[in-house]
């Protein structure tokens, strides 16, 4: 590589012997975020295993993940409104890095579902399972699994992932 | 000034210790709300729109894309200062001076409560090199320039804690007043040593809150309903970060901001021809320091004033009326917006049981808080 560009390469190794000053610091930022009104009661349903919208009555628009107040409209909207664990592909990726660029074999497959019951377009992103990646379509009909109501905390994550129907 | 601004509407969630009951999305969509009803405007209206956050406090990088939503800004200019909201009010004047817009928001939120580390966040300030080793709790930072201004300008500590009790008894009459008080001189005298001479309630605690301010060009201000209350001038200043060579008894920085917003505002006498100052009192030395540094008091004088009750509620030359940050808290780059918020109340005769009598010009100014040397100041009148 030296002798390609110019300059002086430096490796790891020059920064383990110490021949290249450095400080290290590791941040500690913790947070717990209020989940308000609208995602509190999201993820409680989440725990019972159901999804919840909001309706936006002027819009006639049921989102999810539900939020207080419609942003078209800029009013707050009006009532909760249970949605269908199902819905269809919206798009997806076949994603082969993992969230800090480690490599994968078996693609994780995130999409964006729209759920049955909310208006057309609005869905919750998750991710895909139990399907030969080669086989997912925009389109394909998928239905939550969920993990066991015991192991359920009011998270995202108490679904597992969406399968085909 | 070629083209006059006015705040047309405010807007804010009271301060308060806590905010579990509301998302920071919900508690600045409040907030909005009532500061479109106060303008008379719809968000449709707005052409641009201006938050003031720090991801690290947010928790959230590039956290104001998740703005628009509660502002009614979906598909229209959104920009972030980061630094505190009498920032954004600068850069809102400026947007309508220029006459690019006519019609500007800006907001500023605190969920202080939801950080768990705040002293963690607080010393990623500090240069990482040189100064973050040390692990020393950053108010040592307010400790070393305290200790100095008392040493250079006679301040004694009991003036300090003066302003502790003025300002936690002040917020007794506010509704934000979150961290409000009836303290004795005594008791802030007993409190813990922080970092010496700086004392436990000589520091202001944090708060959660939300708020938005309506901005308009003059022809914009007189179209609408409400009276409006004149940007008269504005300024901000930084000084050299370096905790090694800056001058640690004035604020220069709060010197600079104010030089220039008086020039803008034609200010020569400041505590002759200002009717109410909201300043920052992020410590409780910090107003007195600041006080001196706006020229509000000569050097030194700002203590003996204090002790005195000239900036008492009903004193000639009212500061922290609302009980400030020590009374109602520290709410991060909101703090600013919290001053606005009392002036205008403090201006339109609207501040119920605090009401300034007479009150026709402020000042609030605001200090971006340690390690910094970075201050803001808005002059706002009734003319
Ligand atoms: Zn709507």
């Amino acid at each position: 590589m030296s002798d390609d560009f110019r300059g002086t390469p430096l490796d790891a190794e020059d920064f383990e012997k110490g021949k290249v000053l450095f400080t290290r610091d590791e941040p500690k930022a913790e947070y717990a975020w209020d989940t308000g009104v609208a995602i509190g009661r999201y993820l409680q349903e989440l725990k019972n295993g159901r999804l919840i919208a909001r309706n936006c009555v002027k819009c006639r628009r049921v989102m999810i993940p539900p939020r207080m107040h419609c942003e078209w409209c800029w009013r707050p909207t009006d009532d909760w409104v249970y949605v269908q664990d199902r819905g269809l592909v919206n798009t997806f990726s076949l994603c082969y890095i993992t969230w800090d660029m480690q490599r994968l074999k078996t693609p994780e497959i995130p999409a964006v579902i729209e759920i049955e019951g909310a208006s057309p377009g609005h869905g919750i992103m998750h991710k895909l399972g139990g399907v030969d990646p080669k086989k997912v379509k925009v389109g394909m009909k998928v239905k939550a699994v969920w993990k066991p109501a015991e192991e359920r905390v009011g998270s995202i994550l108490d679904i597992l992932h969406w399968a085909p129907t | 000034m070629t083209r006059r601004v006015a705040v047309v509407g405010i807007g804010s969630t009271p301060a308060r210790t806590v905010t579990p009951e509301l998302s920071y999305r919900e508690l600045t969509y409040d907030a909005a709300v009532r500061a479109y009803c106060d303008a008379g405007v719809e968000p449709r209206d707005v052409q641009s729109f201006v938050c003031c956050e720090e991801d690290l406090n947010e928790g959230i990088s590039i956290s104001d894309e998740y703005t628009p939503d509660q502002l009614g800004a979906v598909l229209k200019p959104v920009h972030t200062v980061g630094g505190d909201g009498l920032h954004g009010i600068a850069d809102a004047v400026m947007e309508i001076m220029t006459g690019l817009v006519d019609l500007v928001v800006v907001e500023s939120h605190s969920k202080a409560s939801n950080i768990l580390t705040p002293h963690h966040i607080v010393s990623y300030a500090m240069d990482p090199v040189w100064n973050r080793p040390f692990k020393a709790n950053p108010h040592f930072v307010a400790g070393l320039e305290m200790n100095r201004f008392l040493h250079e300008t006679g301040t004694t500590a009991a003036q300090c804690a003066q302003v502790v009790v003025k300002n936690k008894r002040n917020a007794l009459r506010n509704p934000a007043g979150a961290h409000a008080a009836d303290l004795t001189l005594e008791d802030v005298e007993r409190s813990l040593p922080v970092s010496e001479p700086l004392r436990e309630l000589e520091v202001a605690p944090a708060s959660d809150a939300a708020y938005v301010v309506v901005l308009a060009s003059e022809e914009r201000a007189k179209s609408l309903k409400g009276r409006p209350v004149w940007v008269k001038g504005v300024g901000w200043c930084s000084d050299t970060p370096t905790l090694e060579s800056r001058d640690w008894a004035r604020a220069e920085y709060a010197e600079g901001a104010a030089e220039r917003a008086y020039r803008m505002a034609g200010i020569r006498n400041p505590s002759e021809e200002m009717d109410v100052f909201e300043v920052d009192d992020t410590y409780a030395y910090k107003e007195l320091q600041h006080l001196e540094a706006l020229k509000v008091f000569g050097r030194g004088e700002a203590g003996r004033a204090t002790e005195r009750g000239i900036t008492s509620a009903t004193g000639d030359v009212p500061v922290n009326v609302s009980g400030g940050a020590l009374g109602a808290g520290h709410q991060l780059d909101a703090t600013g917006l919290f001053r606005v918020v009392e002036l205008v109340l403090q201006l339109r005769g609207q501040a119920g049981e605090r009401q300034v009598r007479g009150a026709r010009t402020g000042l609030a100014m605001s200090w971006r808080g340690v390690p910094t040397t970075s201050g803001a100041i808005v002059i706002l009148g009734c003319e």
